[in-house]
């Protein structure tokens, strides 16, 4: 079982590159039953898209 | 075209500033692109399509100027500048999200992007990354590059390149929630 901490480690990974079957299971598990992992998850998406956005900010 | 192009200079000059941390490099970048588009003198419908062009320019001549300089220097320095245990705190003995550092939902965060402020707030937040970290971050979340790219222009191993990725999030992380979404008084961060 994954704690928090690889769980963190491992969705920021899986934002570079494709994770192998094995983490990716065991990272979904994890999320499934951790509210913060889910959260931090999402965030993880915001950061990306706002930096995508960063430049045009202003329009 | 030459008055947009002014009109977007002072995003152009932070937006290589945050990348290249110098501010005459930062010039350089930007003077060359602005000669790079009046040179294309390609015509844009629109004033959105012209900005998406002259980033996407300034882009390459920011990975240019990252190149060059990766010649001459080492960035191994991104992994020590935040330190492993740096986030240590936010987990308790069993490595689970301590009650008061479990991250909380921040709704409905999308719409922060029409806001001026939030805006002031996320560069101030990614102004304080340090200088190598906040480099190899932007290659990849700014200038698109995958890791693997990164890692050979800076000469860095993968693994060590995720470690630097990882730890850039931690501390973006923590300062938007910290300075926006679960900031009582935002006004008073800027």
């Amino acid at each position: 079982m994954l704690n928090c901490k690889q769980a963190t480690a491992l969705m920021s990974q899986g934002m570079d590159k494709k994770l192998g079957l094995w983490r990716q299971t065991s990272l979904r598990i994890h999320l499934m039953v951790c509210d913060g992992c889910r959260n931090f998850n999402k965030q993880l998406q915001f950061l990306r898209a706002g930096l995508r956005r960063f430049p045009h900010r202003n329009g | 075209m030459e008055n947009e192009l002014i009109s977007f200079r002072s995003d152009m000059l932070k937006f290589a500033w945050l990348q290249l941390r110098d501010e005459s490099s930062a010039e350089d970048a930007v003077q060359e692109t602005m000669a790079a588009v009046l040179i294309g003198k390609q015509s844009f419908g629109n004033r959105a399509q012209l900005k998406t062009w002259v980033f996407a320019i300034l882009k390459n001549k920011i990975v240019d100027i990252i190149r060059e300089r990766a010649r001459f220097s080492s960035t191994g320095a991104a992994l020590e500048e935040i330190p492993e245990n740096a986030y240590d705190d936010l987990f308790d003995e069993r490595d689970h999200w301590n009650a008061d550092t479990r991250p909380s939902a921040w709704g409905d965060p999308e719409s922060s992007f029409s806001s001026q402020q939030f805006w002031k707030i996320f560069e101030i937040c990614l102004t304080r990354l340090p200088e190598n970290t906040a480099r190899v971050f932007m290659m990849r979340e700014m200038l698109d590059l995958d890791t693997e790219e990164i890692c050979k222009e800076l000469a860095i191993s993968p693994t060590n390149c995720w470690v630097v990725l990882h730890r850039a999030r931690m501390a973006l992380r923590l300062c938007l929630d910290d300075r926006w979404f679960n900031a009582g008084d935002r006004d008073a961060e800027l």
